[in-house]
């Protein structure tokens, strides 16, 4: 095994060299969740990072074939439970089309007002936790504390704090009301400066700078040949984003930008999604702006679903990127298959590679750049 | 921030060259063109670019490759390109796909009991054309066996390691079938559709 740093090995090149296996996992912190990494570790230097997945595995898929779509759309928002609102509308999407159900526009404008409060409140885990992961506490307090006004705003209308079951085929389970609009405006004006204020108390610190920039690079080509989405991918410079890759909803009649960086390091991936909850901010605000008045559902969604023989896909940005649910029908009430295609898995996958001579304590910040959820990979 | 604001004005290329003094990020290659016009491809300022909307396939952009592809509507589909190819042919649609830029999305089985057949499902998505293209094929379910990809697809490892333990479908020249998802003694495939709990 070659290792790539050149100041490296501790015997430089002499003796010959002593590795040892270090067990990350799975019950560690900087893993957020049930996630083994098998390590082999000359010194501090990885040799190789193996993860080891299924810990949390439930056979998410298993159960799809033997419940009706009503009875399984649940179970989506407990895939990626911080992105609960995005992983029920792939589920309510896909079947949506292959039933040909047309989404009233009122709902499709409230579902992505509330998708995006979700993505910003997923990515405000993720700050808190990450920063966490690289000893800084203070963050997570901040997160937190913003995050609990989308969580109040979103129970208040749905019910659910978490795990989220708004979308309905067809459109939504209750229209949202007064105190939910004035509630995701004022939070808006909220946020954005607190956006700055966490550009001045974290993002420009010199000692944050010092543990991601330059560390755990990815390179767009590595991406793609591990099918890499999300933030990853668009801190490795490729603007993909499935809103504008596959324009689904109501996201083509709203202006907002693809954050993309380059360079490809931690840093790129933090800047991406420091970025993004800007733009959910602004999609947010037109939303809100171009809500039309109208039913939230649409007429005669029977009650018991038969969808045309065939096969379906419908894809999501999801906060960690792309989600992709396929169902396969035989004109049954329940679904032939149900195929969770889910981001974190692919992400992950190509740590191996990414991680392959970095510093241990590098190469912790570098998974928790890449922003995984457990159950997401183990479904 | 109240002290130390120079320092961290200066911008992220000198903390690279303090840190390591080299360039730190030698392995990002230079960045190809756009692969279809009029979709910009990072720029390096990075923030505020736009993807513009995503371009509706031409009739069967992929006409010239070796392959079956049809083109679908993808309002009804959700993909823009299917090809129902041989077992023996996934490896190449592969590398025609990966020339042309595409990314490997999913891989998954489906278990057609009653034809006693295996269909393996290739997704792939294009990252900067919008494309979405499938590949699919059909093998016996008594001897289900496939080439693998991950010679081509690194990230293919990992879902035919899954595909294998849901289906039992065996991918020729992978690294390691070893249980992925389940637990490491399982000799079951809980995605058959024979399967008893």
């Amino acid at each position: 095994m070659i290792v790539n740093e050149p100041t490296c090995s501790s015997a430089a090149g002499t003796a010959p060299r002593e590795t040892f296996v270090l067990n990350l996992g799975p019950q560690h912190p900087a893993t957020h969740g049930v996630l083994r990494v098998k390590m082999t570790m000359d010194g501090e230097y990885v040799l190789r990072a193996e993860p080891v997945c299924g810990y949390i595995h439930r056979m998410q898929e298993k159960m799809g074939e033997n419940r009706t779509y009503a009875q399984y759309l649940p179970n989506t928002s407990r895939i990626d439970y911080l992105s609960a609102m995005t992983y029920t509308h792939g589920f309510v999407g896909a079947v949506e089309r292959a039933a040909r159900i047309v989404v009233p526009p009122r709902a499709e404008y409230i579902r992505v007002i509330t998708s995006e409060l979700n993505r910003i409140s997923s990515h405000l885990v993720w700050w808190g936790a990450f920063l966490l992961d690289l000893g800084g506490f203070t963050p997570l307090l901040y997160a937190f504390d913003d995050r609990e006004m989308i969580l109040d705003l979103l129970e208040g209308i749905t019910g659910a704090r978490l795990t989220y079951c708004y979308y309905r085929f067809g459109g939504l389970y209750n229209d949202v009301d007064e105190a939910f609009l004035r509630g995701a405006r004022q939070f808006v004006l909220h946020m954005r400066p607190r956006l700055k204020m966490y550009r001045a108390l974290v993002t420009e610190n010199i000692i944050l700078r010092k543990r991601l920039i330059g560390i755990g690079p990815i390179s767009a080509e590595l991406c793609r040949k591990y099918g890499a989405t999300g933030p990853v991918v668009r801190g490795s410079g490729v603007p993909y984003d499935v809103r504008k890759a596959e324009p689904y909803s109501v996201y083509r009649e709203l202006d907002f930008d693809i954050p993309a960086f380059p360079e490809g390091d931690s840093m790129a991936r933090y800047l991406v999604r420091m970025e993004e909850m800007a733009q959910s901010l602004r999609i947010i605000e037109q939303a809100l702006d171009k809500l039309p008045d109208g039913p939230v559902m649409a007429e005669k969604v029977p009650r018991v679903l038969k969808l045309p023989a065939g096969d379906y896909c419908y894809a999501v940005e999801a906060a960690r990127g792309r989600f992709m649910v396929r169902l396969v029908s035989d004109n049954k009430e329940i679904p032939y298959r149900v195929k969770l295609r889910t981001p974190c898995l692919s992400n992950l996958s190509l740590f191996e590679e990414a991680s392959r001579g970095m510093l241990l304590a590098d190469a912790l910040a570098l998974l928790g750049s890449l922003d995984m959820v457990i159950p997401d990979i183990d479904r | 921030m109240a002290h130390g604001e120079a320092g961290v004005r200066a911008g992220r290329a000198m903390t690279r060259r303090v840190m390591n003094g080299k360039d730190a990020n030698p392995e990002i290659p230079e960045k190809e063109g756009p692969l279809t016009p009029g979709l910009p491809n990072a720029t390096p300022s990075g923030v505020g670019q736009q993807a513009g909307p995503a371009l509706e396939p031409r009739p069967d952009p992929l006409a010239r490759l070796p392959l079956p592809f049809q083109a679908v509507d993808y309002g009804l589909k959700g993909y823009h390109l299917e090809a129902a190819v041989q077992p023996d042919q996934v490896v190449s649609a592969a590398q025609h796909l990966d020339r042309e830029g595409f990314s490997l999305d999913t891989i998954t089985g489906v278990d057609w009991l009653a034809q006693g057949q295996m269909e393996v499902v290739y997704d792939y998505f294009h990252p900067s054309r919008g494309l979405r293209a499938v590949v699919r094929t059909r093998i016996p379910r008594e001897n289900p066996e496939i080439p693998t990809l991950s010679q081509v697809f690194p990230g293919a490892n990992w879902h035919e390691r899954e595909t294998h333990d849901f289906f039992g479908i065996r991918f020729l020249g992978h690294p390691d079938l070893s249980p992925f998802l389940l637990p490491e003694d399982a000799d079951y495939h809980p995605l058959r559709k024979d399967f008893e709990a």
